[in-house]
């Protein structure tokens, strides 16, 4: 038999999804030219905590898949296609051996197998986890077998390297990127056989949030400017305890909870744990945007934040210090180091902050997205979560579609679908139109400075487009980016150079950016429901929120017979505006039902 | 309203071949400050304390939590994250510099490629058979487990090299951090299977014996590894491993 050819695919992005498909490539017989913001091994992977979720069932629970599946479509308020989610949980226990026999240091029983804890949204025990740190252990774990493939020779790092888009033949698939080094700001064109992108989340559009400064979702605005759907956009997870900073947010992991940690503010005089009072079944372990809800009721609308701030408690102390340093010691650490104070004497203060996507570009259930060979998978797909994620389900679907995309991209390079190669004349011409936009704005000489634009859009995000959104709200939100948009064309650099300049490839990042709040806003304007992460309050006749006789804000509830689809984003290159229109998804599995957290589900 | 201001001397160069100089700026004081949100604040604001409008300072930043090792610099004579350097525990002014053990490229902004390098050379992986399901992994002794966790915080972020007098241009030392991962790779059931490589390679140039045991690495890493514990044992390590090569010729 014939040896395989060497199909080389392009994979852009080195977290957990990039790395995971790397491997899957290279085992299958291929080769990746890999590129990455950083050192892949700096990827924003690592900045998950808490754990990732698979029923290894070791607890004397009776866990099972089907448990783990049920809470995962239920957690999202059946919005994610339950297909794909199937897969996804009835490889996950597989995935965590795998990454045992790579040598993932898992906390441990004394038994020496790994150790299990609970998550929100979750009644069994099902997150494995490596103390505090996970993400950072299970991106180090790829990181070292992508390294040994690279020795191989399978594999060819560009790091350092900015994707900046991708180019098509002549029959529309695509073929290769253009991308820029970032340290010589040499821009060069890729060719590659299928391409896949990993390239995370847009947390970055929102200013401060948990997500690393590289999470800007540039990459993907890109390919959406180039004919990409975008699905579920405005599903943007605010995650419940992260540490407010100017900065950026310093996440607090759900872990914190999973172990037994309480939210509380003072009421009366006394301490008052809400969440408990709230949700009596599941009490601090309700799914995020549950518990992102109600810190922003208990502050902003009861004025009960700690000295009237934005805050509340989320309190450790009263748990064993050496239990804590065992189980969640990095991140104790890192608030001590932060903030100041330790948590496990006193109790930490914390706010909700944006912090994932559940949305992304638009994939069906092998990671295609609508245009020929162009894939996607990671934070920046739209698959597996629906209208929220589950806390440690994030981990699971970064490497779970990543051992889904790698080998289609691999099976779909051979297939000889996808027409010709690009000509050199097509990879010059690619080349040139990136080489001139950057030329273009290395002279921008206007009077707005980028980085401050920047964070007025973050501010403007979170001020429409968050916990709380009504169409008024976002109607004026999608008017003022507008505006930002067009103050974008008037941006100065005060660097013109070609050594790293970081100003220009910022201004250029900055544009998507705009671009891609536009469609969050735009898709948030259109959903008429309150679903999972996106709640929106009723407009009375004269246009102000509704409240009902209690003073209570009035949302509007699901409403499945319109809205149990998928939205799908597309780019008017005319206007530049998103365009919104609906898909309809596999949820033939598991029966809708009513999402109430206040008792025990019930399936 | 005069805010306070935090006074920064910044050693900026414009490129790989160019000459360092050094510019100040000041940066309105703000409670939990930190020098990357300090960077930041240049960026929107890139000033020279002489009123002089000059391109913002370039330096490497992702996370902001220190643990994906990218904005390590010399802060005040020390390398160490710039994102959890607090402007609170520094003394002013604030001297920031790149980590001269390894090539600058811009400003702060410098090129560690050579540790991801050295992560080849001791082979720092474990040699699965593949990512497929190949059977259960083996139950590990959870007090090992924790060691391996300990050495696997480490973040390539250079600290140790930077700090470490036996690593530069008078020696071919990888340095404290891929050393020790070695031993980490050790520990692991599947791992150890290939010690016997790992360590050989520690035997060659550049390898533990060019450690001169000054103890600085262990003082400065940002995860507070016991680098040199496990550089000691590496070294025992390593000597039994060269009495069995001769025994086995």
């Amino acid at each position: 038999m014939a040896a395989k050819p060497e199909n080389k695919i392009i994979v852009v992005g080195g977290g957990l999804s990039g790395l995971m498909a790397t491997m899957k490539i290279c085992e299958g017989g291929g080769k990746v030219d890999l590129f990455s913001y950083c050192p892949v091994k700096r990827s924003h992977s690592l900045c998950a905590q808490g754990g990732i979720n698979a029923c290894m069932d070791t607890k004397g629970e009776h866990d099972s898949i089907y448990e783990h599946f049920d809470d995962t479509v239920y957690g999202g308020d059946f919005l994610a296609d339950q297909i794909a989610v199937k897969g996804m949980v009835e490889a996950a226990p597989k995935l965590i051996k795998m990454f045992d026999r790579m040598g993932v240091p898992f906390t441990r029983t004394p038994e020496g197998v790994l150790d299990l804890r609970n998550f929100g949204g979750q009644k069994n025990k099902r997150t494995c986890f490596a103390g505090s740190t996970t993400g950072q252990q299970l991106l180090y774990a790829l990181d070292e077998q992508v390294r040994r493939l690279e020795v191989k020779g399978k594999v060819q790092k560009y790091e350092f390297w900015e994707f900046i888009k991708v180019i098509k033949n002549k029959e529309g698939a695509v073929r290769g990127i253009v991308a820029q080094n970032m340290n010589t700001n040499e821009i060069v064109a890729f060719p590659g056989e299928v391409v896949i992108l990993a390239t995370g989340g847009p947390g970055q559009v929102f200013g401060r949030c948990t997500a690393s400064t590289i999470c800007n979702g540039s990459a993907v605005t890109a390919v959406y400017k180039q004919g990409a759907h975008i699905g579920n956009p405005e599903f943007i997870q605010i995650h419940p305890t992260a540490i407010p900073g100017s900065d950026k947010n310093r996440l607090m992991s759900e872990a914190c909870r999973g172990e037994g940690g309480r939210v509380w503010v003072y009421k009366d005089g006394k301490p008052w744990y809400f969440l408990e009072e709230m949700y009596p079944a599941y009490g601090n372990l309700v799914p995020r945007d549950v518990a992102s809800r109600a810190i922003y009721k208990v502050c902003v609308h009861m004025g009960l934040g700690i000295n009237g701030e934005n805050r509340v408690y989320l309190d450790l102390s009263h748990i064993p210090a050496d239990y804590l340093e065992h189980k969640l010691g990095g991140i104790l650490e890192m608030y001590s180091e932060f903030v100041g104070d330790d948590p496990r004497k006193v109790p930490m203060e914390i706010f909700p902050s944006v912090h994932y996507s559940m949305g992304g570009i638009w994939v069906d259930r092998l990671h295609h997205t609508n245009i020929p060979g162009l894939m996607a998978s990671g934070e920046c797909d739209y698959q597996y979560h629906g209208a929220n994620r589950l806390g440690a389900n994030s981990l699971l679907s970064a490497t779970y579609s990543g051992t889904v995309s790698g080998p289609e991209a691999l099976r779909l390079a051979r297939s000889g679908e996808l027409g010709p190669m690009l000509t050199q004349e097509e990879l010059d011409a690619a080349r040139q139109e990136c080489v001139e936009e950057f030329d273009k704005i290395r002279a921008m000489d206007g009077e707005e400075n980028a980085h401050r634009l920047h964070q007025e859009l973050g501010e403007l995000m979170y001020k429409y487009v968050a916990i709380e959104r009504d169409n008024n709200g976002l109607d004026q939100c999608l008017k003022e980016l507008k505006g930002i948009l067009k103050r974008w064309d008037n941006i100065g650099v005060t660097d013109h150079g070609t050594v790293a300049n970081q100003e220009a490839m910022f201004v250029r990042q900055l544009r998507n950016m705009i671009l891609y709040a536009m469609v969050v806003t735009k898709a948030a304007r259109m959903r008429d429901e309150s679903r999972g992460a996106h709640a929106k309050i009723k407009l009375d006749a004269n246009g102000k929120q509704m409240k009902d006789a209690d003073g209570e804000l009035v949302f509007m509830g699901r409403d499945d017979e319109h809205f149990m689809r998928t939205t799908i984003v597309d780019y008017d290159p005319a206007t530049e505006e998103p365009q919104v229109s609906y898909m309809e998804f596999d949820h033939s599995l598991i029966k809708p039902r009513a999402r109430n957290y206040a008792v025990a589900k019930k399936e | 309203m005069a805010d306070k201001m935090v006074r920064f001397i910044i050693e900026r160069q414009d490129g790989p071949n160019e000459k360092p100089y050094n510019q100040e700026f000041d940066v309105p004081y703000r409670p939990a400050l930190n020098v990357v949100a300090s960077l930041m604040e240049i960026q929107k604001n890139p000033v020279t304390v002489d009123g002089k409008r000059v391109p913002p300072v370039v330096w490497e930043c992702n996370c902001l939590e220190k643990v994906c090792g990218a904005c390590m610099m010399v802060i005040n004579g020390m390398a160490r994250q710039a994102c959890c350097a607090l402007i609170d525990e520094l003394k002013q002014p604030i001297h920031l510099q790149p980590a001269r053990t390894f090539p600058v490229i811009r400003d702060l902004l410098i090129d560690r490629s050579v540790m991801f390098e050295s992560l080849k050379k001791i082979q720092g992986w474990v040699e699965v058979d593949g990512s497929w399901e190949v059977k259960d992994a083996p139950i590990q002794n959870p007090y090992t487990a924790e060691t391996a966790y300990e050495i696997s915080h480490c973040m390539t972020c250079g600290c140790c090299l930077e700090a470490c007098p036996n690593v530069g241009p008078q020696s071919d030392f990888i340095g404290p951090a891929p050393t020790v991962q070695a031993y980490l790779f050790n520990l692991h059931p599947l791992g150890k299977f290939d010690a016997p490589k790992r360590l050989n390679a520690l035997m060659e140039k550049g390898g533990i014996t060019s450690c001169g045991n000054s103890q600085n690495c262990v003082e400065v890493c940002p995860k507070s590894i016991k680098l040199t514990t496990y550089l000691a044992q590496l070294n025992r390590d390593v000597n039994k491993q060269a009495l069995r090569n001769m025994f086995d010729k």
